[in-house]
């Protein structure tokens, strides 16, 4: 006997997870949502491309498509790939910091068994246009929980859902323009050589590889450190901060709790 | 949003309590309802400015009892990074229920951390209970001894109490010493990133409060969301707060309105200037970074 899924939410989105060179802390974030990525799966999106979790093996058409991971210049498979996904996906998401902004890859000097030709590392940007960034090492899975609800509402909302999921958006949209190198340094040169810094503590909470101390109300960057995650960055309130969102914060955490009740 | 926030009730009040009364700033309302959220299990402990090896350096600390909540009351001038505890606090601290002090800013940054929890993993629904405090700017530790030291001649080791109102910043020693220093001096000292705010009251607060608006020894409340709400309304049940109609008080919420007010717009006026800060080839305006349009 053929045993079928039951699909109870015919209007899914779809979803899939191109993995490149990462290390599958992302693809692992996303099953950190642990009962929420079956809510997800639900109500929300049909995972139709990723290692392990679906037996498909080709790229396929889909709605948003996660990348994990910074792309090897010296394999042919994971460009073609790359550029493969890009073509079959209406939205590109750089997902986790590798993907963003090339993270520990950027290090890589090659040498290493056992494809001693492989060196040659980039930020996904490099290869194909990217949509939406979502930073950090590993992402946080509450993020791109909030992310595939608020693409659900996009692509499938009323058009009050689809203001708010444009507004939450943007920004991780603008991440996306703004370029794909990232360090700690990115405190000083965007943030306190702005005069803009305040000194609330954000990028030292944030950081995961605790390189961000606060000596004097000022962060300070032990350089060696940092992976190059672009996480301090983009959660400093200085990075970005739109009013029209925060200031419906208690709506949206309600909403997103709603649907994923 | 007006200048004031979104708010469901705003009250003069001062805790009932009368050790919270002797070392709170004002009217020890921070203090008051953190003790009653780890009293009631609201929270397990709390992020806030508890003392450091150096007089009247903060440095963030989480509290689990009403003991370290006292050891930590009282203001001090100068930035004390609490959001550096909040991920740690649900680490180290094994909190489950955070609660989190902090200025406008630091209030943003926390509900940042909530909608977009970038490098925040498992933090968004850890964070129990927000109060935010009043802020028309902020000092560096540094500046903060210049004003001390310099300007009101005193040793920061011997300063008991520091307060910012009525025009003046002064400053009290043990030994009963009374030094003033006029706050139009201290502009040249404003950490440059607090010309950018626009935020007076903590707007996104769960409560907010600060001495503005109220008679001397109380404090001014904001109970903005609907948590803030039932943490207020149980605190008012178990008879933690005396208060006052905000209507009868003086000088009265037109006071924070105007201080609010012009905070605002004198920093609007900086956003607005930075973006024709610089020039460019063509002739036309070079502008600076802009927080409020993209990252």
């Amino acid at each position: 006997m053929e045993l079928k899924e039951e699909k109870p939410v015919a209007d899914k989105i779809t979803i899939g997870e191109l993995h490149l060179s990462g290390c599958t802390g992302c693809l692992v974030t996303l099953a950190d949502n642990y009962e929420g990525l079956f809510k997800l799966l639900d109500d929300y999106a049909d995972l139709v491309y990723a290692l392990t979790l679906v037996d498909v093996r080709h790229v396929p058409e889909m709605d948003v498509c996660l990348v994990e991971g910074s792309c090897c210049l010296n394999d042919e498979i994971s460009v073609e790939e790359l550029k493969e996904a890009r073509a079959k996906s209406a939205v590109l998401v750089a997902y986790g910091a590798c993907a963003a902004y090339g993270n520990i890859t950027r290090f890589c000097r090659g040498g290493q068994w056992n494809q001693p030709g492989q060196e040659a590392f980039v930020p996904i940007s490099e290869v194909v246009d990217v949509d939406l960034y979502l930073p950090s090492c590993p992402p946080c899975p509450q993020a791109i929980r909030n992310i595939a609800v608020m693409a659900y509402l996009l692509l499938k909302g009323n058009d009050e859902q689809k203001a708010l999921a444009t507004a939450y958006l943007t920004p991780l949209m603008q991440l996306a323009q703004r370029g794909n190198e990232a360090c700690g340094c990115d405190l000083m040169y965007d943030v306190i050589n702005q005069g803009l810094c305040m000194g609330c503590g954000t990028c030292a909470g944030t950081c995961p590889v605790r390189a961000i101390t606060m000596e004097y109300g000022k962060p300070n960057v032990n350089r060696d450190l940092c992976i190059k995650c672009g996480a301090c960055y983009s959660q400093c309130p200085r990075s970005w901060f739109n009013f029209d969102v925060m200031n419906n914060y208690e709506g949206i955490i309600d909403a997103i709790n709603g649907a994923m009740k | 949003m007006d200048v004031l926030g979104n708010y469901k009730s705003v009250i003069s009040a001062r805790a009932a309590d009368k050790d919270i009364q002797k070392k709170a700033q004002d009217g020890g309302i921070v203090t008051t309802l953190f003790a009653y959220a780890l009293e009631e299990g609201i929270i397990d402990g709390a992020i806030v400015a508890g003392p450091s090896d150096e007089p009247w350096k903060p440095e963030p600390m989480v509290v689990t009892t009403k003991a370290e909540l006292l050891a930590a009351a009282g203001t001090r001038y100068t930035i004390s990074p609490n959001l550096q505890l909040i991920k740690e606090a649900t680490r180290s601290y094994g909190l489950d229920r955070v609660g989190i002090v902090g200025t406008p800013c630091q209030v943003q940054a926390t509900r940042k951390a909530q909608l977009y929890p970038i490098g925040m993993r498992d933090v968004d629904d850890k964070i129990a209970l927000v109060l935010g405090i009043y802020c028309m700017e902020n000092l560096s530790y540094q500046a903060l001894e210049a004003i001390v030291e310099d300007h009101c001649n005193q040793k920061m080791e011997s300063v008991k109490k520091m307060d910012i109102g009525k025009g003046k910043f002064t400053v009290y020693t043990e030994r009963g010493a009374v030094s003033q220093m006029p706050l139009k001096y201290i502009h040249k000292y404003v950490q440059p990133g607090c010309h950018v705010c626009l935020d007076y009251v903590a707007n996104l607060a769960d409560i907010s409060t600060g001495s503005v608006g109220s008679p001397d020894g109380w404090s001014t409340v904001f109970v903005r969301s609907n948590k803030g709400n039932a943490v207020w309304d149980g605190a008012m049940a178990a008879g933690l707060f005396e208060t006052k109609d905000m209507e009868g008080v003086k000088p009265g919420l037109d006071l924070v309105k105007k201080l609010a007010t012009e905070k605002i717009t004198k920093n609007q006026k900086h956003v607005d200037e930075r973006k024709s800060f610089g020039l460019k080839a063509d002739g036309t305006p070079k502008a600076l970074r802009n927080p409020y349009e993209t990252p």
